[in-house]
This record gives C-alpha cells, structure tokens and sequence, in this order.
C-alpha cells in the first residue's frame, strides 16, 4: 500500500516538475503569457478532488479506473505549487543582478541556467515540497477509483466503523507527508545561494529522487498483469466481500485474478466494466434496473433479470443466475426507539415524520428508487431535508442520535452491531435487490471456465450467510479475505 | 530621454558625465552597450553602429559598473570575478590566476576575499569586486554607473583614489557616469554635463571650471554647496554631495 502510495505521488510529483517548471519560467517571463497559465492551474486545485476524479472518469485515455486516472488528477494539483512558486522564485531575484548578467553578454539561456534558476531553486524546491505533501494527501483518495494506496485503509476503516483500520491508513499518509516535508525544507535550505556545497547537495539530492523513483516505478509497473480476469466491487463492506468472492473462485480453479475492490459507488463500476477496466462485479438487480438502465421501479424478480439481460447484453455485458440474497433498501431507526414507539413497519413513521430527520448515502439521496419515490409512496413529510452522506457514517449517524431514521442494508452487519431495527416495507416500494454477477461476455467467450466457476456460487448466499459475512467484517473486525475463504471452505 | 546629443569619446580616454537625476545619464551608458537602442539617431563602438554589433559580442567587450553592484549571490566572489571569462570558455587554472590578479588589483587580498560570499562583504568591498568583475577580461570600454555612489563618504574617496591608480596600469576607455561633480572632475580627462537629455558642456575639467556659461556655471556651483568650482587641483578631496 505504501509502495502504491509513493509510485503515485513520485510519477504525479515528477511529471508535474517537467511539466510546471518550464510553465512557470514562461509564466515569469511573459506575464501576458503566464496570467491565465496560472489562472488554469488555480482552477484546477479549486477542484474537490472526488469531484476532479468524477470529471476525468469518462475522458477518453486518461480516464476509466485506476492509477491512470489517479496519476493525472494529482499531476493537476501539484501543478499549481510548482508553477506558482517558480514564477514567484525567478521574479523575485534582484533586478541588478539580472541586469548585471545581461550586461556582461550572457546569453537568454545562460541568463537561465547560472543566474536565474540557481536563485530561484530554494522557491523551486518550495513549491515542490507543497505539491509533494498535497500529493500525499490527495493520493489517498486514489482508493475511491481503485488506484490503490493508503486510501485502501482508510475507505475500508470508514466502512467498517473502525478507527483502527483509518488510522493504518491516515498514519503512514502523514508520516510519509513528514518525512517528504523535512527532507525537503533541508534541501530548501542548502540550495540557499551563499552556502558552500552546492555541488554536492544538488549531486546528493538528485541521486536520492532518482533511486526513490527507480524503486518506486518499478514496484509500481511490476505489480501490472495483463493476463488476469480484473475483478471489481463497490466501497463497502459486502460489496468487497461479494469481489473477494468472485475472485477466490477464480483462483481456487487456477484462473489469475487482479482485484479493483472498493471503486466508488454504482455508476464508476457500470462504467469501468462498460470500458473494460473491469471484467466482473458483483449488481443489484433493482440498481441496474432503475439506476442504471433507468427503467421506472419492477417489482417481479424474474421480469427484471430478463429485461436487465436483453439490455446488457446489448453493452457486450453477461447478468448471470443471482447469488441467492436480496440486498434492498431497509428503513432503519434506534431499537430503542422502536421498541419505546412500538415502530414496525415504514407506514408508521408517518406520524412521526414531521420531528424526525432523516439520513442518507448519497446513492439513496439521488435516486429515483431512493428517498423521492419513497416519500411519495408512504406520504413521509420530514421536518427537515436529509442529511446525505457517505453511506457507513450514516449508521453512525444514527447510533449516535445525530439522525432518527437512515436507508441503509439489509444485510448490513451493522444493524445487529449498532441496535438498529429495520422497519417492514408493508407497501412493497423497494423493488428486489437481487444480488448477479455481471462478466463481460467477451471475457466469458475466451475463459468459459469463468462461467462454470461463478454457476456453482448460484442461489448458494443467502440472506442470514451475507449478515453474517458483512458482521464478521464490520463488527468482529475480521479480515475480509479470511471471511470468504471459511464461507467457500463451508460451500463444499 | 535624450535629445539632439553629439558626442564622441576617444580610444582610451576618460569621460565622467554628470547631471541631476533623471537627466539620462545612464540611459546614455546602457546605449553604449546596447542594453538600450535609440529611437532614433546611431551609436557607433569601434565605428560600428549597435544595431550592428552582436549585443553578446558587444557587451563581452565592454565592462559595466553599476551602483548596486549586482554581484551574484550564488557564487563566491572568485566566481563571480571570472565569470565572464567562464562564458568566453577561459581554462579553470587560468581563471583561477586571473582572479588573484583582479583581487589584488582591486585592493582585496586574494587568500582572504577569494572563497567569501557576497552577502559577507561591506558595501566598498562588494564594489571592488565589481570594478575587478568589469575588467576581468580587460575589456577595451568600462561603462561605470555611479559606482562609488553608494558607499560613504571616506571609502568613497578612497576607492577613487584606487580607481586612478588603476587606471595608470589598464588603458581602457572610461565612461562614468556621476552626480558628485568633485569624482567627476578627478577621474575624467573630459567632464560632459548633461541637463535635460541634452549635452550643455564637455570640455576638460581645466577649461570647464573656467567656463562662463552661465547655464554651466550655475549647475555647478548649484552640484558643489558651499564651493566655488575654480580650478582642479584645489577643490579639497572630502567635499562630497
């Protein structure tokens, strides 16, 4: 994970320097040049970075999942530091000495090299210990689009409600940032004009990015394999769970597998399979249907597999025989407060509606299928819109008395964990959430043995077998790829 | 800035402008060396207008001297002093022998002042250097922009005197451009006023402090408080602006 993070800060870092030097000697040399120059670059960093991935996600080359796209958008925000900060350097060097250097018949280039850029370094380096640090940051970020690196931790802490596991993430992320920041401010430091050494600190300096980067690419390009059938999974707990599956049941029949767990929400796993930077992951029947095909709520299981089938099938895209479980939406509030109000299904909440506020994932928040339809069907006027937020702080939320009823899973190890009851959807408004594996077809055509493979995982999950997986993860803090491996071990 | 302005200097002579400022004394230096070029009108060095001359070419053979020195932060003094040579290709050992030649010529012993930087050095130090870095090739002109300007009033005097006897070794053609008229009237074997853009007197110290133009004589009674400008060899040498 460290390796992961360092190659994307490294590769990002470096080819913003080639990038962003140059601009910011342009940027100081003309200004009518350099104004919007930096004007761009300042847009960019304006830019959260979730919402700069979701831009890139669909541009042709540098888009689609993984560290690609990541490498880009970090090269993006480091831009800025670096052009601002040369710029900033070469202008503020004393007009005398500039002027002394033109009149002694330097050349523009050799203006640049002895005079200009050796006084301008230290502001140089400055703005590159900016863009390194921000990049550590940012970088972990990279998780949400399968990149990989310390963000792994932090989105699986997140959805595990474990600090612990945060920490393994936002720890090695700062002291990285530390480190990077030190080395750099005594480089800062000895590249101030007047210190003796220059030579040898700029030779030392050199030599150490140059052996970090060797190292660090290497690692990075080594860990590619082209050959392996690339499996995905949403950003929470059963979603990897369900990928972890797919790809242990691949590699219990020797077939290769390169695992893109945890990418972000429904729409940035369609569209990495659609462009083949995935070739299987586990859908929801009732997401594809609305969310993606964007075909109005079905409530007949059958009637949608055979529609969601004729539809993908269209995208070059296999739904296979579901899983066995249905994941839908559960309306959940404090079994205390169930008990206390004698709350059982969605309907009763409607007295209650107008005190309560409500808490939502962003999914929920959007979708058609989610909170609008839902109020419309049970009349449910709350006294304030919902708070919409990352999904596993929604439980969370809730435990905590800082909402009173969420949307959340039925078969999340939470609402056993955390005291939470699931109110009955007596009005039949969720459609079913049935849980299919969608495989390229392209991918099941070349390897039929995949198709063999997943056939044996078919009605074989049950709803109380998912629970129970999802507690295991999220609530006895065990690790993901010991949960499946017991659960397949028991399927024999 | 300057107006209807003829001019010209000898091989090897010493011309010392002054004027108030803002009069175009040292827009009339930096036409020398083509860091400006006239609007209209021609500069000719060595019989060849600017416009002609490679600027690098041009600007190699002639030294320049500036009030804030400019001497470069990031090199040691030694550097600083060769680095035009280093641009003409000169070998290390024989930049490395001019530099002791240039510091010692300038006052400053090479064994102490060789290795500092120059944030290490007093303003009259850094000066030296920067007279030594403009004659580190021996070039054929020195254009000198108010160079002791900045110093007080006793390294001032005394670094003028160093200027002479400088002078004496190298035959070099001087343009100094100055508002104390006292260092112009010592340095220069000819003394230009100039007053708004324009050339009002060039003569000799001699014949200028006998001039009776009254336009010159009020400019340099107006530049000498408390002195009458008579003759040269009589103004005291610590009277300064």
């Amino acid at each position: 994970m460290v390796e992961r993070h360092l190659f994307l800060v490294a590769v990002s870092t470096l080819v913003a320097i080639a990038i962003g030097l140059p601009a910011g000697i342009i940027a100081a040399h003309r200004p009518r040049v350099g104004r919007p120059l930096l004007a761009v670059a300042s847009i960019a960093q304006t830019v959260p970075s979730l919402a700069l991935l979701g831009f890139l996600l669909p541009i042709p080359f540098i888009g689609g999942i993984g560290p690609r796209i990541a490498v880009v958008a970090l090269i993006l925000y480091a831009l800025l530091p670096i052009v601002r900060s040369t710029a900033a350097g070469l202008k503020s060097i004393d007009r005398a000495v500039i002027e002394s250097g033109v009149a002694m018949g330097m050349t523009k280039r050799q203006l640049l090299w002895l005079v200009e850029l050796p006084l301008a370094l230290p502001s140089i380096v400055a703005g590159i210990r900016i863009a390194t640090i921000v990049g550590i940051g940012t970088a972990t970020i990279a998780a949400a689009i399968g990149a990989g690196g310390l963000g792994e931790y932090i989105f699986r802490g997140l959805s595990m409600v474990d600090s612990t596991v945060i920490l393994a993430g936002a720890i090695p992320a700062a002291v990285l940032a530390l480190i990077a920041d030190a080395s750099l401010t005594w480089l800062e430091r000895r590249l101030s004009p007047g210190r003796r050494g220059l030579a040898r600190t700029t030779a030392i300096a050199i030599g150490a990015a140059a052996v970090i980067s060797v190292t660090v690419l290497a690692g990075g390009f080594a860990s590619a394999r082209p050959d392996a059938i690339v499996i995905g999974s949403k950003n929470f707990t059963e979603q990897v769970l369900l990928g972890e599956l797919l790809a242990q049941t691949l590699e219990r029949r020797g077939i290769p597998v390169t695992r893109r767990l945890n990418l972000g929400g429904t729409f940035i796993c369609d569209s990495a399979i659609r462009s083949g930077d995935i070739d299987a992951y586990v859908e929801y029947t009732g997401t594809a249907f609305t969310a993606i095909l964007k075909q109005p709520v079905l409530k007949d299981p059958d009637a949608i597999l055979s529609n969601l089938r004729d539809a993908y099938s269209r995208g070059g895209l296999s739904v296979l025989a579901p899983l066995g479980f249905n994941n839908t939406f559960a309306i959940l509030v404090r079994r205390s407060d169930a008990d206390a109000l004698g709350l059982r299904t969605i309907g009763d909440l409607r007295a209650l509606a107008g005190r309560w506020r409500p808490g939502f994932g962003y999914e929920f928040a959007e979708r058609g299928d989610g909170y609008a339809g839902l109020s419309s069907a049970y009349g449910l006027q709350f006294a304030q819109p919902p708070r919409v937020m990352e999904l596993n702080l929604v439980y969370r939320a809730l435990a905590t008395n800082q909402v009173d009823v969420i949307a959340g899973d039925a078969t999340s190890g939470l609402v056993k964990a955390l005291e939470l009851a699931m109110l009955a959807d007596d009005r039949g408004y969720f459609p079913p959430y049935h849980a299919v594996p969608i495989v390229r077809s392209a991918v099941l055509l070349r390897h039929p043995e995949i198709g063999d493979a997943f056939a044996q995982l078919t009605g074989r999950i049950s709803e109380d077998d998912m629970r129970a997986m999802n507690a295991a993860v999220d609530v006895e803090h065990r690790d993901v790829a010991a949960t499946v491996r017991d659960f397949l071990s028991r399927l024999r | 800035m300057l107006n209807d302005l003829n001019l010209s200097i000898a091989r090897g002579e010493a011309l010392a402008l002054v004027g108030r400022s803002g009069t175009g004394k040292s827009t009339l230096l930096k036409l020398i060396n083509r860091l400006l070029l006239p609007e209209a009108g021609t500069v000719l060095v060595d019989g060849r207008d600017t416009r002609q001359w490679d600027p690098i070419e041009l600007r190699r053979r002639t030294g320049y001297v500036m009030q804030e020195v400019g001497l470069f932060p990031h090199l040691t003094v030694e550097d600083n002093v060769t680095l035009v040579p280093r641009l003409e290709g000169w070998a290390d050992a024989r930049r490395h022998t001019r530099a002791l030649e240039l510091l010692a010529l300038v006052g400053l012993p090479p064994a102490e002042f060789a290795g500092r930087w120059p944030h290490e050095l007093s303003g009259g130090q850094r000066q030296r250097v920067g007279v030594a870095r403009a004659l580190a090739v021996d070039p054929p002109v020195l254009l000198m922009d108010e160079p002791f300007g900045a110093l007080d009033p006793m390294t001032r005097v005394e670094l003028r005197d160093e200027f002479q006897r400088i002078r004496r070794h190298l035959k070099q053609t001087v343009v100094l451009v100055t508002h104390d008229v006292v260092e112009a009237f010592a340095l220069g074997d000819r003394v230009g006023v100039l007053d708004d853009g324009r050339l009002i007197a060039c003569e000799t110290p001699d014949r200028l402090a006998h001039t009776t133009d009254p336009r010159v004589r009020q400019f340099l009674d107006a530049l000498v408080p408390g002195v009458r400008v008579s003759t040269v060899d009589r103004l005291p040498s610590t009277v300064t602006d």
